[in-house]
C-alpha cells in the first residue's frame, strides 16, 4: 500500500489519481498508523515551509515520517516534499525542517528580472547519464516538466542529484539518495512523462 | 529555460461547454473533461475552465466537472468565475482543481486575495484582471461582474496590489481585444509584464498564430491564453507550438 502523506497542505486529489492508474491500494491518510503500515510513502504538498512543519508537528507526523524513511521504504517527496527533507529554509527562518538531508532551501533571486513563482514548464537535465536511476526509467533527458514555486534545494551531497534545472541558477529537481526520491516538479501534473515516474515508484 | 505557455480556456455553463466547441470525434462535444481531454493530449500546457453559470446555488455542478477532470487529466487545471470566498476555493482545491482564478471578489474584498494566498499558498491564486483603455494614454481601467461594471481603479496599480497581496499569477483580459480576433492588447501585457514579478497570462484577442507570437515576445508575456482558435480548430495545440518553435518562441513540443 502506498500512503499519501495529507496534512492540509493543498490538493492531494491529482496525486492519489495518479498513483491509482499503478498501483490498486494508495490511502491519502493523515495518521501516523498509515504511515507506519505502508510500504511506500509520499509526501506532497504545495504552500509554505513553515506552514507545513506546523502541520505536521501538529498531527505528530514528524517522527513518523523520519522512521518510515530510515525503515529504508521507498518514499517520494514532491514539490514542498522535497523541501521538508531539508534542515531549514530561507523562507521559514527558525523552523525546523525534517532535517533528512543536508543541505539548505533558497528562494529565488529576483533581482534579476526573474519571475517569481517559477511557474510552468522547463526542462530536466541529468546529472549523470551512467548512474540513471529506475525511478527515470522511460523519460528522456531534457524533458519539460511542471513546476510551481518560489524555494528551491541546494543539497550539500552533489552525488544525490539525479537531475538539475536552469532558471536563473540551475537548481536540483530531482534527487535520489537511497531509498528517498524527490521531486521539486510535479510529475503528477506533467502529463504522459510525468506519470511515467508515478509508475516506476510504483512498480519499485 | 522555462517554455512559454499555451492554455486553452473553456467557458461553461452548468456544466456545459458553451461558444459551439467544433470537435470531431467526441461522443458529446458539451462535455467539458472529453474537450479537456483532447487538450490534453494534444499537450496543452494547462487548460482553464471559466464557469458562467449564473447561479450561485448550481456551483456543485463545477465541482463535479473539475472531479471528473481531474481523474483523467493530468496537467494543470485553472478554475475561474463566481468564486466569492474562501470554502469557494477549497472545495474547488479539493475538486482536483491546482489554481482558482479570482475576479469581482478580489476588488470588492482584496483582502480575500491575502487571506487565500496564506491559507492555500500563492501558487495556486491567480487573480484575473479585466482591462479597458481609458483613452487616456496608456491607461486600462479595472472591470468587474463580467466585464459590466467599471471600477475606476487603474488596472496596472491594481495588479502591482495584488502581487503585495500575494497572487500567484495574473490573467489579464483585454475588453478592448476580446471577441475581436484582431490581436492582444500588447502595450497592455508588456505594461504587466515589466512592472510586476508574477507571471503573466495574456488573454483577449488571439486570431491567428502570429498573434500568440506577437504577445509572447514584444508583450513578453509568460503564457498566452486563447479560446475560439483552439475550439473551431483552425489550428491545433500542436501547430501552435510547431510555429512558436519555429519562430524561435521557447515553447514545450
Amino acid at each position: 500500500m502506498i500512503t499519501i502523506v495529507d496534512y492540509g497542505m493543498g490538493n492531494l486529489r491529482s496525486v492519489q489519481k495518479a498513483f491509482e492508474l499503478f498501483c490498486p491500494k494508495v490511502r491519502v491518510s493523515s495518521s501516523a498508523r498509515d504511515i507506519a503500515a505502508a510500504s511506500k510513502v509520499v509526501l506532497p504538498g504545495v504552500g509554505a515551509f513553515g506552514k507545513a512543519m506546523e502541520e505536521l508537528e501538529k498531527k505528530g507526523l514528524v517522527d513518523a515520517l523520519k522512521d518510515a524513511i530510515k525503515s529504508g521504504r521507498p518514499f517520494l517527496g514532491i514539490c514542498l516534499g522535497i523541501q521538508l527533507l531539508f534542515p531549514e529554509s530561507e523562507e521559514a527562518g527558525r523552523v525546523k525542517g525534517l532535517g533528512i538531508l543536508k543541505g539548505k532551501v533558497r528562494k529565488f533571486d529576483n533581482s534579476l528580472g526573474l519571475k517569481i513563482p517559477h511557474m510552468g514548464w522547463n526542462k530536466i537535465k541529468f546529472k549523470d547519464q551512467d548512474s540513471r536511476s529506475r525511478i527515470l526509467e522511460g523519460v528522456p533527458d531534457g524533458s519539460h516538466m511542471y513546476f510551481v514555486h518560489s524555494y528551491y534545494v541546494e543539497p550539500e551531497d552533489k552525488d544525490a542529484v539525479l537531475c538539475e534545472t536552469e532558471y536563473g541558477d540551475i537548481f536540483a529537481s530531482a534527487i535520489q539518495k537511497d531509498n528517498i526520491y524527490a521531486f521539486q516538479f510535479h510529475p503528477e501534473k506533467s502529463q504522459k512523462i510525468g506519470l511515467n515516474i508515478v509508475k516506476n515508484f510504483a512498480e519499485l | 529555460m522555462l517554455a512559454k505557455r499555451i492554455i486553452p480556456c473553456l467557458d461553461v455553463k452548468d456544466g456545459r461547454v458553451v461558444k459551439g466547441v467544433k470537435f470531431l470525434n467526441l461522443k458529446d462535444a458539451g462535455d467539458p473533461v472529453e474537450v479537456a481531454q483532447i487538450y490534453d493530449k494534444e499537450e496543452a500546457d494547462e487548460i482553464v475552465f471559466l464557469d458562467i453559470t449564473a447561479s450561485y446555488e448550481k456551483r456543485q455542478i463545477m465541482l463535479d466537472v473539475v472531479r471528473r477532470t481531474a481523474e483523467t487529466v493530468f496537467m494543470p487545471l485553472t478554475v475561474g468565475g463566481g468564486i466569492r470566498n474562501l470554502d469557494d476555493i477549497r472545495d474547488l482545491l479539493n475538486a482536483g482543481t491546482d489554481k482558482v482564478s479570482i475576479n469581482t471578489a478580489s476588488v470588492k474584498d482584496p483582502e480575500l486575495v491575502k487571506r487565500a494566498a496564506e491559507r492555500f499558498g500563492s501558487q495556486c491564486i491567480v487573480v484575473a484582471i479585466d482591462a479597458k483603455r481609458t483613452g487616456k494614454g496608456l491607461k486600462w481601467e479595472v472591470y468587474i461582474n463580467g466585464g459590466r461594471t467599471p471600477t475606476g481603479i487603474d488596472a496596472l496599480e491594481w495588479g502591482k496590489k495584488v502581487e503585495a497581496l500575494g497572487a500567484g499569477e495574473i490573467l489579464l483580459t483585454s475588453m478592448d481585444k476580446d471577441g475581436t480576433r484582431d490581436g492582444y492588447d500588447i502595450e497592455l501585457t508588456k505594461a504587466f509584464s515589466e512592472n510586476l514579478s508574477i507571471p503573466i497570462i495574456a488573454s483577449g484577442g488571439a486570431g491567428n498564430l502570429e498573434h500568440l507570437q506577437d504577445v509572447l515576445t514584444n508583450g513578453k508575456a509568460d503564457a498566452a491564453l486563447a479560446a475560439s482558435i483552439f475550439h473551431f480548430r483552425e489550428y491545433s495545440v500542436k501547430d501552435t507550438k510547431e510555429f512558436l518553435k519555429k519562430k524561435g518562441v521557447e515553447v514545450r513540443t
